[in-house]
């Protein structure tokens, strides 16, 4: 086994654990403050999606920098 | 199983390479031509389908530029709602069959290339990059126009205390960070779903890649609203007017 293989491996799986946290994290907030105000669902969906958006950008760029060191 | 990073060039035009992805922006382009020549030559008061479907979109970010920007929302909701139709259409296109099977060979110097004659345009990097400069280009230029550029660039050049000045200089950096994360934020996903497809239809042929067609579905609309969408509370950030600014402190 090279060290290039080991090197995708290790980007894309050590940088996947912080965005995971943090879309759980989010997750569970938005479905707290749904479940305390079920009224605001829809704002409170949208603002999720967007933020969910945003931690998951990080992920992406570990994938992007595990797909360079594979296919580059 | 080809996988290729940068897209294939098909031809030449004077040195420059005219890639499918390119190719596949021209698609995009006409084939909502297209569809606009369809619904204006008769504007129903009472929509008829295809007019209803559009009108769904239409007014789904009407409502969505209003709501986040207030009034300033309809001067933003051309370019918003272009992003949003133009990102969701090639991500979707690239999903059909025919995208990334249909090419030929091509005979290179150690063996044979496959050039897939269809690619879908965000999974390149260009046009992805092309299209966070025009967003961070946009709030630039809406911001500078609602603000006037004195006020707009003192924002980044703040010389009133030093801590001010740090604050402008990570400012002036978050603007290039944007550009960045746009651009990285579609390719990843569309490029990452791209692979995801191929490696899976090569692995298991029959059946298997049908949830992950699901996947990417999902991914395509989320990744052009979210594009879309951070746009526009860009733009709003950039265009708020001097006096509506939030109190600083208690």
């Amino acid at each position: 086994m090279e060290l290039k293989d080991l090197a995708v491996g290790l980007a894309i799986g050590l940088g996947a654990i912080g965005p995971g946290i943090g879309v759980g994290i989010l997750g569970g907030k938005a479905l707290e403050a749904i479940g305390r105000n079920p009224e605001a669902t829809s704002k409170i969906q949208t603002n999720m999606i967007l933020a969910v958006a945003f931690t998951e950008a990080i992920a992406i760029y570990a994938l992007v920098v595990a797909l360079i060191i594979k296919f580059v | 199983m080809e996988i290729s990073l940068s897209a294939e060039p098909i031809f030449f035009v004077d040195n420059f390479p005219i890639t499918n992805t390119i190719i596949n922006t021209w698609l995009v382009i006409f084939i909502w031509i297209i569809i606009g020549l369809m619904v204006d030559r008769k504007v129903n008061f009472v929509p008829k389908t295809l007019q209803n479907i559009l009108e769904m979109v239409v007014f789904a970010f009407w409502d969505l530029c209003r709501s986040v920007a207030g009034e300033r929302g309809k001067k933003f909701f051309p370019l918003v709602t272009a992003i949003f139709i133009f990102v969701l259409t090639s991500n979707w296109l690239n999903l059909l069959p025919g995208f990334g099977s249909f090419g030929v060979w091509e005979r290179e110097a150690y063996g044979k290339k496959f050039i897939p004659l269809l690619r879908g345009a965000t999974s390149d990097l260009n046009t992805t990059i092309a299209l966070a400069l025009v967003s961070v280009g946009a709030i630039q230029y809406y911001g500078i126009k609602a603000l006037g550029p004195r006020l707009h660039f003192s924002k980044f050049f703040n010389f009133s205390n030093p801590i001010a000045f740090f604050v402008g200089v990570l400012e002036l950096i978050s603007e290039f960070a944007k550009i960045i994360s746009f651009s990285f934020r579609l390719f990843g996903n569309v490029f990452a779903g791209e692979v995801l497809l191929t490696v899976i239809a090569f692995l298991i042929p029959v059946l298997a890649s049908f949830p992950f067609y699901g996947l990417e579905f999902f991914v395509g609309f989320i990744q052009a609203f979210v594009f879309a969408m951070l746009t526009l509370v860009f733009l709003n950030i950039a265009t708020i007017p001097h006096g509506e600014e939030v109190a600083h402190g208690t």
